[in-house]
């Protein structure tokens, strides 16, 4: 780990048993993320990022397998006793999901949720930790924080359950925020509105945070790092600006040219990706791209390529054809 | 009391919407969900539906298509009125529209062998003769990019969630439908999967001269199909223009704000940060006058006080604001 380096992935592996064979969710991921940044992990469904963001978390389904390093603010969280993690995952560790629900209890009013949290983490007594409650619930954006906190989560809209899902997540101060697709199940209204407020708590609490999407357009603005994964590997990894200014990976280039673009006129054809990504339980000799690649060549389906530098050291990419070069794909 | 004025596209529309009015009673109360919404269609045209959830437009489609019945409002396709319909003559008429689900792994029954699937609206339908039944089902699956011959046989749960939604275009197809209400057909769709359909609807759309009522919440999509785009909220239109002119020129201010929100790929685009605060009423009391009022920069006394009409401001398009931005 390097100095100013808060959270590093070291090589990790992550393997679930299924009735179909082995299943690699996670493929010796690398990542590391600095105090107080940004990264932006990029990719279609199944290509691991929830796995991923579990292993981080020593979350993982019972029967999953996990291998490499994830240090954490100098602790190694493999070698962690789980009270140590729980507390952990309390403090400095915070996460929202997709769901908000998966973090929040039904039975529970939203008051009672916020100020348990506060009075177990930050020994507050009952009246502090009301007042922080309120505090919080105002500062993402819920109106009438007060009558809030006798509300159940099944009497909020999805939004509003994601903004208190956020509250609990921020109330003890993490050092890093996992944001697991927080947005995706919400209106594009909404999103807009949770997208700022995660990057305006993010830039006052000098918070790290990984905000997991499988859209390029919600990291493009918001990140300071990319990450794109495929098949349980990172592919490609840069500063933001960077890799929108100069895609080396065709996969990235592919994701990004599929999207509806708001300046094109009507009915024209998307430049879609072909066929779709490959079963985990049977991986691919090659680059796990080579079938829907369209400037594959022979050493794509035989060779795996791995993750590397070319001109900047933190611009990586994981391609023997990378766009932009003499022999590769965009020549 | 709910009347809007009816933006005319062409002498011979292939879908006449007027004034309809949809409700859900829930208790004693009452869901207002479709409130006096007119708009036509003309043939071989996309109409793009976009709004947030729970707007009203999937109501909307399942009451042009009688699934659910208006409260008040007719609906005329090629020139009969669907709302005055019943039994069989109905039946007879729902062989020229069809619908396509979000959900495409839902809409499927999990125990039936998509061959059967497919060939049930044919069946209901009438056909008898099982050679002819399984040539157009064959036709159907083709045309959606999939191979008959390895696809009958199966069940849905073998499939992903983009070939899922081939299957339903397919199962939409096989009657040779006129008119196709796609209720978010890619949302719950990957990007790169949602390319492909995309791709695959406009591909249909000509094939087989379809006219599309496309709804989605996303913009973006709902501007790479269609022809013109109409807004909705708290079940009521607020805008409807051809699509390039509604994105380069949003006469009302719902529908710059829905531009404003979409997440742009580009690092140099720093997203606003005015973006729309708060979350729409409950259509059980929506709010007097213009409905979008309790989150619209621009609104007054007026607001409050006069229920905005739908009205031309540029050719071809039409806003129901007091105070438009053009
Ligand atoms: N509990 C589980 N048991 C077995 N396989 C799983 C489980 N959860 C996810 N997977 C599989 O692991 C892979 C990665 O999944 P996930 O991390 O959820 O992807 P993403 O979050 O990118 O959509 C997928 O192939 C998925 O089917
Ligand atoms: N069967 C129903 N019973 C009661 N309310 C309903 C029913 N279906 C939809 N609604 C309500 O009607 C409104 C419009 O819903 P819907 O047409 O599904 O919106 P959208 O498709 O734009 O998300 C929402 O407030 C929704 O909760
Ligand atoms: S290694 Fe080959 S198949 Fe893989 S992305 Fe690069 S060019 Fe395509
Ligand atoms: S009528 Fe008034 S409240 Fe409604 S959109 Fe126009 S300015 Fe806003
Ligand atoms: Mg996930
Ligand atoms: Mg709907």
């Amino acid at each position: 780990m390097t100095e100013g380096t808060l959270l590093s992935v070291e090589d990790v592996i992550v393997d679930l048993p299924t009735p179909r064979g082995n299943l690699r969710a996670v493929d010796r991921v690398d990542l590391t993320i600095g105090a107080g940044r940004t990264l932006g992990v990029v990719g279609e469904s199944g290509c691991g990022k929830t796995m991923l963001s579990r292993a981080i978390l020593q979350l993982l389904p019972k029967r999953a397998k996990l291998s490499g390093r994830v240090m954490f603010d100098g602790q190694d969280l493999l070698q962690l006793s789980p009270e140590k993690l729980r507390k952990l995952r309390g403090r400095s560790l915070a996460v929202v999901f997709q769901d908000p629900m998966t973090s929040l209890n039904p039975v529970l009013t939203i008051g009672t949720q916020l100020i348990e949290t506060l009075q177990e983490h930050l020994e507050l007594d009952m009246a502090a930790a009301t007042r922080r409650s309120v505090e919080l619930l105002a500062a993402v954006g819920i109106p009438a924080p007060e009558q809030r906190l006798m509300q159940y989560p099944h009497q909020l809209s999805g939004g509003m359950r994601q903004r208190v899902a956020i509250a609990i997540a921020l109330s003890c101060e993490p050092k890093l925020l996992i944001a697991d697709e927080p947005t995706t199940a919400l209106d594009v209204t909404i999103q807009a509105q949770i997208l700022d407020l995660l990057a305006r708590e993010q830039r006052r609490r000098h918070m790290a945070m990984i905000l997991i999407t499988h859209d390029l357009g919600v990291v493009a603005g918001r990140t300071d790092e990319v990450a794109v994964m495929y098949a349980g590997r990172v592919v490609e990894r840069a500063p933001t600006p960077a890799l929108f200014k100069k895609m080396r990976m065709p996969y990235t280039e592919a994701l990004l040219a599929a999207l509806p673009k708001i300046d094109a006129a009507p009915h024209t054809p998307l430049p879609a990706i072909s066929g779709r990504p490959p079963d985990p339980t049977r991986p691919l000799k090659g680059c796990s791209f080579s079938p829907r690649c369209r400037y594959a060549w022979a050493q794509c389906h035989v060779e795996k390529p791995r993750l590397e530098e070319s001109n900047s050291p933190a611009h990586q990419f994981a391609c023997f054809r990378p766009i932009g070069t003499g022999a590769g794909a965009g020549a | 009391m709910t009347q809007q004025a009816s933006p005319a596209v062409s002498n011979d529309p292939l879908l006449d919407v007027d004034n309809l009015v949809v409700e859900y009673p829930v208790g004693n109360k009452i869901v207002h969900a479709v409130s006096g919404v007119s708009l036509q269609i003309a043939r071989g045209e996309t109409l793009g539906l976009v709004g947030e959830s729970g707007c009203g437009k999937s109501t909307l489609g399942r009451a042009v298509l009688q699934l659910r019945r208006p409260v008040s409002g007719r609906v005329l396709f090629d020139g009969q009125d669907l709302t005055a319909m019943h039994g069989d003559t109905l039946r007879l008429m729902r062989r020229r529209v069809q619908l396509i689900f979000q959900d495409p792994i839902a809409s499927l029954n999990p125990r039936r062998r998509i061959g059967d699937i497919i060939a049930e609206p044919l069946i209901i339908s009438g056909v008898k003769d099982s050679a002819k039944r399984q040539k157009l089902v064959d036709e159907a699956l083709s045309a959606v990019g999939l191979d008959p011959a390895l696809v009958v046989g199966r069940l849905p749960h073998e499939f992903s969630g983009g070939q899922c939604q081939r299957i339903c275009i397919a199962r939409a197809l096989v009657l040779n439908p006129e008119f196709i209400v796609c209720d978010e057909p890619v949302s719950a769709l990957d990007v790169s999967i949602r390319a492909q359909i995309l791709n695959l609807l406009e591909e249909m759309k000509s094939r087989y001269g379809l006219t599309l009522l496309f709804i989605a919440h996303d913009l973006a999509v709902v501007k790479a199909v269609s022809d013109r785009v109409a807004v909705m909220y708290l079940g009521r239109l607020c805008e409807v223009g051809p699509s390039e002119q509604l994105f380069a020129r949003p006469a009302h201010p719902y529908t710059a704000l829905l531009i404003e929100a979409i997440p742009m790929p580009d690092p140099d685009v720093r997203p606003a940060e005015t973006v729309p605060v708060g979350e729409p009423p409950s259509p059980i009391s929506p709010p007097s006058g213009c409905r979008f009022r309790t989150r619209c920069p621009r609104a007054d006394q007026r607001c409050s006080d006069e229920m905005p009409e739908l009205r031309a401001v540029a050719s071809g398009q039409f806003v129901a604001c007091h105070h438009p931005l053009i």
